[in-house]
């Protein structure tokens, strides 16, 4: 007998049979459910033997048995095959624990975004009907267990790639309630559920909501916040909030692994944070770039859920399409295969998720793609199974073959992430989805064919793959033939000679040789049966691959990123003309030295030590330009517009270090910005002080210890008078109204500071009582004079004192009145006309204001002029005669007062921050350029060293280009060249695009 | 006083001599101890040693103050609106797509209160420029004394605008934008549109003989014979190259409106005599690779490419900086006369005016800025004095008005 009727083929080819036969599930237990019919309950017993069976990443038996009853695994290893069992010969073959995906929406219903918007009638409340809470993205009474359904469809396709399991859950809204832990099995609702609330998900997008509120990414957090602090509140049964549904199920949830959706590596750190205040620790759902910053993602102790769907390659064929391309976007495309890698290396729990994928069918390419990039086999297939399952504590259930778990598992033609490797078999709960079944036999091999009458010989031999083996008729010269396996029946052609006719067989694969008939070249009926003689001889093979070249990260991530984040070191420049902004003013010929990021000497000819000496000769030596209004760095909307008081709302939750502007800024030799909410509402959100250190992240860009401050706005823009017609509703639509919502806003804030114990803690009446109590400090954006007056009122009332006037472009109106309440004032040089409330603006203002006595900044709110604040304080020189040395101090001395950081920034004064610009002449001249911008000690600008980095830029994306355009020809789908937008914010920008993003932060991409 | 009482000013009267002042021509050339001498609104004499001015004409002595040809802003919505965010004050943008026939002039405010604070800055004209649509009309160019827009004119009609539809999404959303298909085929279709109206304007204007008269065609007529340029607005390179097109097609002056990235084909530009007038160089960079301070060096990199440009800060309030722009040009590699000529003559050669003014020069008109110092430098530039049409006019505006006042309440000097 040959090799190939060996009985481990006929058992086999038994199991292929009888997975057809299977019906129903294996649960023995009495139902509900009435059947129509002759009751047919099966307990499915199966035993796989001779199996390679990977029971986990780490263990891998040999020649095994794995048995199964009722969808349940009995035995792994060497058990006992049980009598009743069916025994399928997996010789050769490989069985692992089926797959399992905990970011799935899989069997619930579609979500529709929501259209609202700046464009739609405002909303204030929910709109969802019954008892649940105030904000319709706040969904945590949603069951997803209670809304799925099986979905065949959907089931089949996830099945055909490995999984088995999958958390599903409705991904819509902000707190979206509980996923449920379902199998693919086909079959009723009832039976797949396996843990019906198996884990609470959030992320910050509202998702189908068309409630106003929140508008932007930082109103999403502090919706978030102020929940956990309202359920927390709940939990005594308040009466006068009655029953809310949504509160209640949030706390019921509050057990079960959280599940947190990031959009970006930086949300996957803020949705962290979160968690940290409130003792939640996520597990993230990662966006696919968090590579970029891996300390920052160690630092979180979360387990990710890692994505698989890498950027296609950019079709950058058309340079002119191309050159809106950033290299961010390229490098992005480049390194994203590196995130498992990356995390694995830092020791970071992950597991991977198909969600994302365009075809659910790359899994398994990605999935190589990410081991070709660095990422243990081992690690992959723990990713894909028992490290999911263990993250939602369902690993007593599923994600590996041990006794008691359910049936869940793959027969394969071999390891799992080999390319060649066929996926035949998908057992969910002991039931067989046959994925491919061509193939489960390998026939491929050399055959004698024997053809009668005549008893003729021909050699044939099968090869390529498994799953469709190529035919060639062995002789001189050697002919092509096609041979197909369907099941139990074969067919086979071939020419006799090279353009002959061809000899047409077909048959049945037997169990000991294969026989059947067919029609000779002449067409008379034959007789013929084929006898295996030797395997095939070259086994599979892999084209092998050589380790990617990728480029290095930058910090930012950006072009003019760094390669490595920069060190302090001492400095000592010398003989340069420094502005000192004290008493001893303007100094000629003069040395500083920095130490420890410190100024630590001012003085002639100054000893260098181990210093680095940069040469001033010839130029200016001033202290950083701080700009007090700023709204660069900040991620996801600017305004959180939605309602007229959003206090509880906090810049320093969206600051986002991967601004280009941080870096351009430099070269205008800005060291710090003040990043103020928006003015779409009279009581905004709190601002935050960031020193422009290039390269760090979020935390580290904070001026540590600087006073809280917060933005009040008044005037146009939250009377909404230039919003449209149909923005008409919220209150306040008048001046007369912008008073009482303050007055309203601090009688609140009063009561409640004085309520008791047991009072629902509100963020947005914590930030009013900080100002009452003189511990936060208000930044307000105004223009007219009865307004600024107005709030001098409100102030004086509540015993608090306004701190800066923003804008504030009628402020010499009112000089003496600010100096009086002991207010300061942050202003344009020279911006007006552009709306009616600055039609009596005029360049004098920071002039008259200061010699009145008030303590003027000449600030920017624009990403441009920011760079040229020297320039719009030397303004002050033409129109208002200010001495040089005055005029400077409005964007660098003047700015730090009223930040409350001048002892530590803002002048050239040993013992201060060596926050300096080096500039190349006179500062306040047009002509002056900054050369140098230190930040701590640290050069953090450099024009020389820009020239360098536009070079690195111009080859590394000469070099991703090139690659990309490899790509394409190789016939990589690509995808269209897409211009690479920055997110750019005014408070005062009244174009279209702008004023969508004030009410409509979500419409953002 | 008030600003109704800043009266334009009457004709010159005696002929009047600038004595020992620097004098910036505008054409590059400059004069340490200049002097000028301008009769009936004409610039008679400038230089250096010139004879002794006549006893009868009034003289006035510069010590070394600095002297300018009147700067010009090209692009400007000056006097077409007032209060930018209140609608009834807009009088820019018609309703339409094509509307050559549109006559930026007959709405043009002299009594904006706008205007005043762009002489005192030494911006004497301005190109006072429609916007909407694809064709909203013609522009004309403006001197900044006058009673009405009639005695204001000073070119009228000389330009037709075209703004290009963009093929980059506006930058209203942060985010990443395919550059689809249908952007370009919109693109395509709307340039074609263009190109059939220029194409059917063209043929007309062949025919005297017609039984109705096409008002859209007839305002473009001026295209065909070069008594008018077409200004095209547009920044992306694709888009400056269909616009050098248009020129080739038909055989018209084109001028590029706004041109961004024209640094990346100054030399296409050169070579098809194709104008810029560059955007603010005060803006960002267009993509986030771009070298930081590109756009404060793209007139360098166009006036060392031989292409003729000058800038602009389009607007209307913003045109008062617009000196400092040229200032910035220059910190960024133009010379400083280089960049005084990308203000004053070269706007005027763009804008047809270089006959009368743009440059002090004998012949043309005593359109002059007196500063105490660099023009261009905020640090230094004060106006002094100005003439339009050798008319010494009122510097006074709203702005200074308002600081009297409040200097006035708070006892200040």
């Amino acid at each position: 007998m040959s090799k190939f009727f060996s009985s481990r083929k006929r058992l086999s080819h038994l199991c292929l049979l009888l997975g057809g036969l299977l019906a129903g599930s294996y649960a023995r237990a009495q139902e509900t459910f009435p059947v129509n019919g002759v009751a047919d309950n099966r307990e499915g017993c199966y035993a796989f033997v001779k199996a390679t069976i990977v029971k986990n990443g780490s263990t891998v038996l040999n020649n095994a048995t794995l048995v199964i009853r009722n969808g349940r695994i009995v035995s792994v290893g060497n058990g006992p095959v049980p009598k009743d069992a069916v025994v399928i010969d997996c010789g050769g073959k490989y069985i692992y624990p089926s797959f399992v995906d905990l970011y799935s929406d899989y069997g619930t219903p579609a979500v529709k975004k929501s259209a609202g918007g700046y464009r739609s009638d405002p909303q204030f409340l929910s709109a969802t009907k019954g008892a649940y809470g105030w904000n319709q993205a706040i969904k945590s009474e949603v069951n997803a267990a209670t809304v799925f359904t099986v979905d065949g469809t959907n089931a089949a396709s996830l099945r055909n790639v490995g999984f088995g399991t999958v958390l599903s859950h409705q991904q819509d809204g902000i707190a979206r309630g509980t996923g449920v832990l379902v199998t693919l099995a086909d079959d009723r609702d009832n039976k797949v559920l396996v843990k019906e609330k198996a884990s609470a998900h959030f992320s910050f997008d509202k998702g189908s909501s068309t409630q106003n509120y929140p508008s932007s990414l930082m109103g999403s957090i502090a919706l978030l916040r102020q929940t956990y602090l309202d359920a927390l509140w709940y939990q005594s049964r308040p009466a006068k909030e009655g029953t809310n549904l949504t509160l209640q199920a949030w706390n019921e949830n509050g057990n079960l692994p959280q599940i947190f959706e990031a959009q970006d590596k930086w949300d996957a750190l803020r949705a962290d944070k979160i968690g940290d205040e409130f003792g939640v620790q996520y597990i993230i759902r990662a966006s696919g770039n968090e590579y970029q910053r891996i300390p920052e993602m160690v630092a979180t102790k979360a387990s990710f859920i890692l994505p698989l769907n890498f950027p296609q390659p950019i079709d950058v064929e058309d340079p002119n399409d191309a050159r809106f391309v950033s290299l961010s976007d390229m490098k992005h495309w480049e390194l994203a295969p590196t995130e498992a890698a990356a995390f694995e290396k830092a020791n970071i729990p992950f597991c991977f998720t198909a969600s994302g994928l365009k075809d659910v069918k790359q899994l398994l390419a990605a999935v190589r793609r990410s081991i070709e990039y660095g990422l243990s086999e081992q690690k992959a297939l723990d990713a894909l199974t028992l490290a999911p399952a263990r993250l939602i504590k369902a690993d007593d259930q599923v994600g590996s073959l041990e006794p008691g778990k359910l049936a869940n598992f793959l027969v394969t033609s071999g390891t799992i992430f080999n390319e060649n490797t066929v996926l035949f078999q998908n057992w969910v709960q002991g039931k067989k989805y046959t994925v491919k079944d061509e193939g489960w036999k390998d026939v491929r091999g050399t055959y004698t064919l024997t053809v009668n009458p005549g008893n003729t010989k021909y050699t044939i031999l099968l090869k390529g793959s498994a799953a469709t083996p190529a035919l060639s008729l062995i002789q001189q010269d050697t002919l092509a033939g096609t041979v197909t396996i369907n099941g139990q029946l074969v067919k086979l052609a071939f020419p006799l000679k090279k353009g002959g006719e061809q000899l047409r067989l077909s048959g049945v694969a037997g169990a000991t040789e294969w026989t059947g008939t067919g029609l000779d070249t002449s067409g008379k009926w034959v007789k013929w049966s084929a006898a295996f003689t030797a395997a095939a001889t070259k086994p599979d093979t892999i084209k092998p691959k050589t380790a990617p070249q990728i480029g290095n990260l930058y910090f930012p991530f950006n072009g003019y990123g760094w390669e490595a984040l920069p060190k302090q070191q001492d400095v000592l420049i010398k003989n340069a003309t420094v502005w000192t902004n004290e008493k001893e003013g303007k100094l000629e010929s003069t040395d500083v030295l920095v130490r420890n990021g410190k100024i630590a000497q001012i003085g002639k000819n100054l000893p260098a030590g181990n210093a680095r000496v940069i040469d001033g000769t010839g130029k200016h030596l001033t202290a950083g330009i701080i700009d007090e209004h700023s709204h660069i760095a900040i991620s996801r909307g600017v305004n959180e517009g939605s309602q007229s008081v959003t206090s509880e709302v906090r810049i320093a939750d969206v600051v986002n270090p991967d601004d280009v502007n941080i870096y351009r800024q430099l070269s205008g030799g800005v060291t710090a910005s003040h990043l103020l909410h928006g003015s779409a509402n009279t009581i905004g959100g709190q601002s935050q002080l960031i020193k422009l250190r290039w390269g760090a992240d979020a935390e580290e860009l904070k001026f540590a210890g600087s006073d809280p401050f917060i933005k009040f706005a008044l005037g146009e823009n939250v009377k909404q008078s230039n919003w449209g017609d149909r923005q008409r509703e919220r209150f306040p639509q008048t001046r007369m109204g912008v008073e009482q919502v303050l007055t309203d806003a601090f009688t609140r804030a009063r009561d409640y500071e004085k309520a008791g114990a047991g009072k629902r803690r509100d963020l947005e009446l914590d930030a009013l009582v900080e100002i009452l109590n003189n511990k936060r400090f208000i930044t307000c954006h105004s223009y007219v004079q009865s307004e600024i007056n107005m709030l001098l009122h409100v102030a004086d009332t509540f015993h608090f004192r306004v701190n800066t006037f923003t804008h504030i472009l009628e402020g010499y109106k009112v000089a003496d009145k600010m100096k009086q309440h002991g207010a300061g004032a942050g202003t344009f040089a020279d911006w007006w006309a552009y709306k009616m409330e600055v039609q009596d603006a005029i360049p004098y203002n920071a002039t008259i204001m200061q010699r009145v006595g008030v303590n003027v900044a000449i600030n920017s709110d624009d990403a441009e002029m920011a760079r040229r604040l020297n320039q719009e304080a030397a303004k002050n020189i033409k129109y208002g005669d200010m001495t040089e040395e005055e005029a400077l101090k409005l964007v660098t001395l003047n700015p730090a007062k009223l930040l409350h950081v001048d002892a530590q920034v803002g002048s050239i004064k040993a013992g201060k921050d060596a926050d300096l610009v080096l500039w190349s002449d006179n500062p306040l001249s047009i002509y002056a350029k900054a050369d140098k911008t230190i930040v701590d000690g640290i050069v953090y600008f450099d024009r020389e060293k820009d020239l360098e980095l536009r070079q690195r830029i111009s080859k590394e994306r000469n070099r991703l280009v090139q690659k990309m355009l490899g790509e394409k020809k190789k016939g990589t789908p690509t995808q269209k060249a897409a211009a690479s937008m920055e997110e750019m914010y005014h408070c005062e920008d009244l174009q279209g695009g702008h004023q969508q993003r004030l009410t409509d932060g979500n419409s953002e991409l | 006083m008030a600003q109704e009482t800043i009266y334009p000013a009457p004709p010159q009267g005696k002929t009047v001599y600038l004595i020992n002042g620097v004098i910036h021509a505008g054409n590059g050339q400059v004069f340490q101890t200049g002097s000028l001498v301008f009769t009936n609104g004409k610039i008679t004499a400038v230089g250096n040693n010139l004879p002794a001015p006549s006893a009868d004409g009034i003289i006035i002595d510069l010590h070394g103050k600095h002297v300018y040809p009147g700067v010009i802003a090209p692009l400007s919505s000056l006097g077409l609106t007032e209060v930018e965010a209140v609608r009834s004050t807009n009088d820019f943008s018609e309703v339409g797509e094509i509307n050559p026939s549109v006559r930026s002039l007959v709405a043009y405010n002299t009594d904006s209160k706008v205007i005043n604070t762009l002489r005192s800055n030494g911006i004497l004209l301005a190109q006072v420029t429609p916007e909407g649509g694809m064709i909203p009309g013609s522009s004309s160019v403006v001197q900044l004394d006058a009673w009405n827009w009639e005695d204001a004119a000073y070119k009228k009609d000389g330009a037709i605008h075209f703004y290009m539809p963009s093929l980059l999404p506006p930058p209203s959303l942060p985010g990443r934008f395919p550059i689809t298909k249908d952007r370009a085929e919109e693109f395509a279709e709307k340039t074609g549109k263009v190109r059939a109206f220029l194409s059917e304007a063209k043929a007309y204007y062949q025919e005297d003989k017609r039984s109705e008269v096409n008002l859209k065609f007839e305002a473009v007529r001026k295209l065909f014979t070069k008594e008018q340029k077409l200004f095209i607005h547009c920044n992306l390179v694709k888009e400056m190259l269909v616009a050098v097109d248009f020129a080739k097609e038909f055989g018209i002056d084109v001028v590029i409106a706004g041109g961004a990235d024209s640094w990346i084909i100054a030399d296409v530009l050169k070579q098809n005599n194709i104008a810029v007038v560059l955007g603010q160089p005060h803006s960002l960079p267009v993509t986030a690779d771009d070298d930081v301070d590109q756009p404060y060096k793209t007139a360098a990199q166009l006036q060392q490419a031989g292409v003729l440009f000058c800038l602009s800060n389009e607007g209307f309030w913003q045109q008062r900086n617009l000196p400092f722009e040229a200032g910035t040009a220059s910190a960024y590699g133009l010379s400083k006369e280089e960049a005084l000529t990308a203000v004053t003559l070269n706007a005027a050669k763009i804008l047809g005016v270089d006959k009368t003014t743009g440059s002090l020069e004998t012949g043309k008109d005593a359109n002059i800025v007196i500063s105490t110092g660099d023009l261009l430098d905020m640090r230094s530039s004060v106006v002094t004095q100005a003439f339009i049409q050798g008319r010494e006019i009122n510097l006074d505006n709203k702005h200074k008005q308002l600081y009297e006042r409040y200097k006035h309440k708070y006892g200040l000097k």
